[in-house]
């Protein structure tokens, strides 16, 4: 039988939108307030959603601690208290939360232990991504 | 393909009724929800779009941009009002909330520009929303 199991992780940190491409102007025009030199930052939430069969022994999709563990080492440990602009992942993309989402994805991609379907992150209360590789997710899954 | 969700809040007065019943089959089905000096709720809006990050902005759409539409097209004609008096799609259809999202969805569908419009979630109150993904 299988099941769908999503866990959510926070991680604070500052960045700043900003492109090489575009001029002063330009950049204060697509980025508003969000080009500010100085940086900003968010508390982010990551929920991420993995899916398997049900461990018929231990009832389990895979082991939270496990998805934990992974989690605190690779997303959490890596971005909480930083810069997002000064992470090589962000050398040449601006740091939105889409590229974030994107990164955060192909970061999980490494969990072996359960399929990840998708991720989900929150920059603030009122926005949110999802990303789900680049396959069309089934309608109603997202 | 990413999925943006802007969240946006509107305050609105409706009732329930269908002119076609008598008044007790209204109340019947529509209990409390019939009463016809209305009752109102805070909605919760979540509008989804889907579409490809710009390389160069990093962006699906501005989330300003966007921001300004659901104002323009949906808060600014609900919020504050009394949703079955005063919004023309709720003269004829009762407004539930999963009338509220196919008629949020109508408003919005082919407005946001290098975006698909994916989904409109309408929460009436935090424990009961309705999800619209369009005719799929």
């Amino acid at each position: 039988m299988k099941a769908h199991l999503s866990r959510r992780y926070h991680f604070s940190a500052s960045h700043r939108l900003h492109s090489e491409e575009f001029d002063e102007v330009k950049n204060y025009e697509v980025f508003g307030k969000c080009n500010n030199p100085h940086g900003h930052g968010h508390n982010y939430t990551v929920q991420v959603t993995v899916s398997g069969q049900v461990d018929p022994v231990t009832g389990m999709v895979c082991n939270l601690a496990d998805l934990d563990g992974f989690a605190r080492k690779n997303i959490v440990e890596r971005f909480d208290y930083t810069n997002l602009n000064t992470l090589e992942c962000f050398a040449e993309k601006v740091s939105t939360t889409e590229n974030l989402s994107i990164e955060i994805y192909r970061i999980f991609k490494d969990f072996t232990a359960a399929h990840v379907e998708r991720v989900h992150v929150e920059e603030t209360s009122n926005n949110s991504f999802d990303y789900a590789g680049n396959e069309n997710p089934m309608p109603g899954t997202i | 393909m990413i999925f943006l969700t802007r969240k946006a809040e509107f305050s609105s007065a409706h009732f329930y009724w269908n002119d076609a019943w008598s008044p007790d089959e209204n109340e019947r089905v529509f209990g409390k929800c019939a009463n016809r000096n209305g009752h109102g709720h805070n909605y919760t809006l979540e509008v989804t779009v889907a579409g490809d990050v710009d390389p160069v902005s990093g962006f699906v759409v501005d989330l300003k941009q966007l921001k300004n539409i659901l104002e323009r097209e949906v808060i600014g004609v609900y919020d504050h009002r009394h949703l079955n008096l005063e919004v023309p799609e709720f003269a004829k259809a009762i407004p539930t909330t999963e009338n509220i999202a196919i008629a949020v969805w109508n408003r919005l569908d082919n407005k946001i520009p290098n975006a698909k419009l994916h989904r409109v979630r309408v929460y009436e109150m935090p424990d009961l929303f309705a999800d619209y993904y369009g005719e799929l």
